[in-house]
């Protein structure tokens, strides 16, 4: 609704004044500027009508968050609890504005206090989220699953949540995040705890990751898989399953004869049930508990046998698929990861081994060079505020990317129709966590001037000891990765030649 | 032992939808007290009277393949499952009565075992749209369960059943609607049990005896892939 001029008394104004300075919302932002003379009426209108960027790209966000969750991850699943899908959109949507919040750093869109409120704002509202609303609910639907429990849901979620929060807090005392001036129930507190948990998963994730790309990339590494071998592992599992199958028919004709000659099979009771029991022939029974034995094995074999041969088919389509153009281009990308992987294990030990920090960002120091070393002159601060642009961009959109599709494929792994809800909330747990410490490590990324904003918005963390924490994680994670894929594919042809 | 002529039967269904317990009461008449995850396929035997109480009664065993997996599923384990497939004398497609998405995807198992899977797209057909031409020269005999009917509240059930009563009437099967933890649903003389029993008939009537009444011999040829030359293991 837009009020004409004639409709402007003074008291309409101030009223303005004050929606505007809240935060009123977009209705105020119809308004043209004209009609109203008071200059802080103006200031605060110009705020408002660029407070709509963040605002809608938020509903934006949330709305992304919960096609997501519809279309994706719970496509199989009927969504009973809508409070689930909501909250995680919620922590999506917020994490997702933060990021949104660098880049308006770094380009300069709004003035820096209406930045700032923004960021204080937001980072309240995620940690919040992270640490009252997403724990909470867990608790609450892990107990909705127990039967025993079901009654009194809210109480035993209460309990759960406080056990969560004990452990959350003590995870401070062995790390040394904290300068010891920030009171008790300060930001910093919950911040230090939920970056030192985030640093430590995008760090495991990450050293996973590095070492686990160009191993699936890289079709060296894909055994050789022949229709034959996959024939010969089918006519196997059939084979089992007939076992099966006559085993228990002379089962089931064993029941149906005793049934019908009145032979009851239930446990003799009482003590002359025993001692009868002694005498009288049980070998019908005994007989059949043993090919009840012999038919457990069996299955557990055929269940063995039925993932094997899942697991050559897949690697036969790898096969075929590494043939094909895009095969091929993936093929050498991995060359290219496993050079890449093997650059950021040597300087995460190097950066340990000699405890240092780096003090000075990717963009800075390429600048430096360029301008140094090869003489190349060009206006440095245009240049470093859109290369750090982009720079940080893509690091978001891969890691937002990246995670999103760990996330999926994590959940179709191991989720069942009871514990979806749960699993999905874990997630989301595990998202908002992540994207806050990207929060706090990418500002290593970021030149100096980019970076106060986050500094002052996260107070005096100590971000050295993050990137450090960060490189010894990775470390022990890459390795451990490396290990495991080696064993992993060293018995993989002793087990396929066996058969 | 006598060897008696056999049928297999495939029993499919999403996720969590209660096979392995419907399995499990149908050939050993008991509750399954602790289901667990389906990996690969699991059997059971029945054994079935068929035309009970007329003079041309005679016995025969059922197999119940219970198939587990998810309808979204790798296309490797899609291929493995495959292997199942082969000469199938009848399906039954279970489906849970409290989760609508589990009865939407009973066309698209039916497909897979037919052999004619529709390539999934992105996007999710939410009515469940059913052609009828796809099954229209269909010979194996269906039959669809709902489960879980004790968990959906008095009032809702009517629109419940009117639903699955469509569902039923499209795949041209029978069905029954029942609660796997309670074996009453299944007790003799009941309305169930009379439909599963003159389902199991039907499936050893589409085998054994041909158009005119005559029998097709048991023992006969079974369909393996790469030609038929191993001999059949499966009778002892």
């Amino acid at each position: 609704m837009v009020p004409g001029p004639q409709r402007c008394p003074p008291k309409g104004l101030s009223h303005l004044c004050e929606e505007s300075e809240t935060g009123g919302g977009p209705q105020i932002s119809l308004h043209t500027p004209q009609i109203l003379p008071c200059h802080r009426a103006r200031a605060a209108l110009r705020l408002t009508s660029q407070q709509n960027p963040p605002s809608c790209l938020e509903v934006l966000f949330f709305g992304f968050g919960w096609l997501f969750f519809m279309r994706k991850l719970f496509k199989d699943y009927e969504v009973r609890q809508y409070v689930v899908q909501v909250v995680f959109s919620v922590t999506f949507a917020f994490s997702c504005t933060m990021f949104e919040l660098i880049i308006f750093e770094i380009l300069g869109v709004l003035n820096s206090s209406s930045r700032y409120f923004h960021w204080k704002l937001n980072l309240c509202v995620i940690l919040l989220v992270l640490v009252f609303m997403v724990p909470f609910y867990i608790g609450y639907f892990i107990v909705s699953n127990i039967r025993l429990l079901h009654r009194q849901r809210l109480l035993f979620a209460c309990v759960v949540w406080l056990t969560f929060m004990y452990f959350f807090w003590k995870l401070g005392d062995p790390f040394p995040i904290l300068s010891p001036k920030h009171g008790i129930l300060s930001i910093e507190q919950l911040i230090s705890r939920v970056g030192v948990i985030g640093v430590t998963l995008m760090a495991l994730l990450s050293g996973f990751g590095a070492v686990n790309c160009p191993y699936t990339y890289m079709s060296y590494f894909l055994r050789n898989v022949t229709d034959a071998d996959i024939l010969a592992l089918e006519r196997r599992l059939l084979q089992t399953i007939d076992m099966i199958i006559s085993k228990k028919k002379r089962m089931a004709m064993a029941h149906r004869t005793m049934f019908q000659r009145g032979e009851v099979h239930n446990k003799p009771t009482g003590f002359w049930g025993m001692i009868k029991s002694v005498t009288t022939s049980a070998s019908g029974s005994e007989n059949l508990s043993l090919i009840q034995q012999e038919v457990d094995a069996l299955e557990e074999l055929s269940r063995q046998l039925f993932l094997e041969t899942a697991d050559l088919h897949a690697t036969k389509e790898r096969i075929e698929y590494s043939k094909t153009f895009q095969g091929k281009y993936f093929n050498f990308l991995g060359y290219f990861f496993s050079i890449y992987c093997v650059w950021k294990i040597f300087m995460a030990t190097i950066n340990i081994v000699f405890d240092r920090v780096g003090k000075t960002d990717p963009v800075t120091r390429g600048i430096e060079i360029t301008v140094n070393y090869l003489g190349i002159q060009f206006d440095v601060k245009f240049w470093s505020q859109h290369i750090s642009f982009i720079l940080v961009g893509i690091i978001i959109v891969t890691s937002i990317r990246g995670l999103l599709i760990t996330l999926t494929k994590f959940f179709y792994a191991i989720s069942s129709s009871k514990s979806s809800n749960v699993i999905v909330l874990l997630l989301a747990q595990i998202m908002g966590m992540y994207f806050v410490s990207s929060v706090l490590l990418i500002r290593m990324s970021m030149p100096p001037e980019y970076r106060t904003i986050i500094t002052e918005v996260l107070g005096e963390l100590q971000f050295n000891f993050y990137h450090r924490w960060f490189d010894v994680i990775f470390l022990v994670s890459a390795l451990s990765s490396i290990l495991f894929l080696y064993l992993a594919h060293k018995q993989a042809p002793e087990k396929h030649m066996a058969l | 032992m006598a060897a008696l002529d056999r049928v297999k039967v495939l029993v499919l269904g999403d996720s969590g939808v209660g096979k392995s317990s419907l399995v499990h009461l149908l050939c050993q008449n008991q509750v399954l007290g602790n289901p667990s995850w389906t990996v690969g396929c699991s059997v059971d035997v029945r054994i079935h009277d068929y035309k009970e109480g007329t003079p041309e009664e005679k016995t025969y065993y059922i197999e119940l393949w219970d198939v587990g997996g998810s309808v979204g599923s790798a296309s490797s384990v899609k291929s493995t499952r495959a292997v199942f497939y082969n000469s199938v004398n009848g399906i039954i497609l279970v489906h849970d009565l409290t989760n609508k998405k589990s009865s939407q995807n009973l066309c698209r198992w039916s497909l897979e075992a037919l052999n004619r899977d529709v390539a999934p797209t992105g996007v999710l057909v939410t009515n469940g749209d059913y052609d009828r031409e796809q099954f229209a020269d269909n010979q194996i005999p269906l039959l669809v369960i709902g489960t879980k009917l004790d968990q959906i509240p008095e009032t809702k059930r009517n629109e419940v059943l009117t639903r699955t009563a469509f569902l039923a009437e499209d795949f041209n099967a029978e069905e029954i609607n029942l609660d796997c933890t309670n074996p009453r649903y299944l007790a003799a003389g009941s309305s169930n049990a009379v439909k599963l029993s003159r389902f199991f008939d039907k499936v050893i009537e589409k085998r054994y005896l041909s158009r005119d009444g005559n029998q097709i011999p048991g023992f006969s040829d079974r369909k393996r892939f790469g030609g038929g030359t191993l001999k059949s293991l499966h009778y002892d």
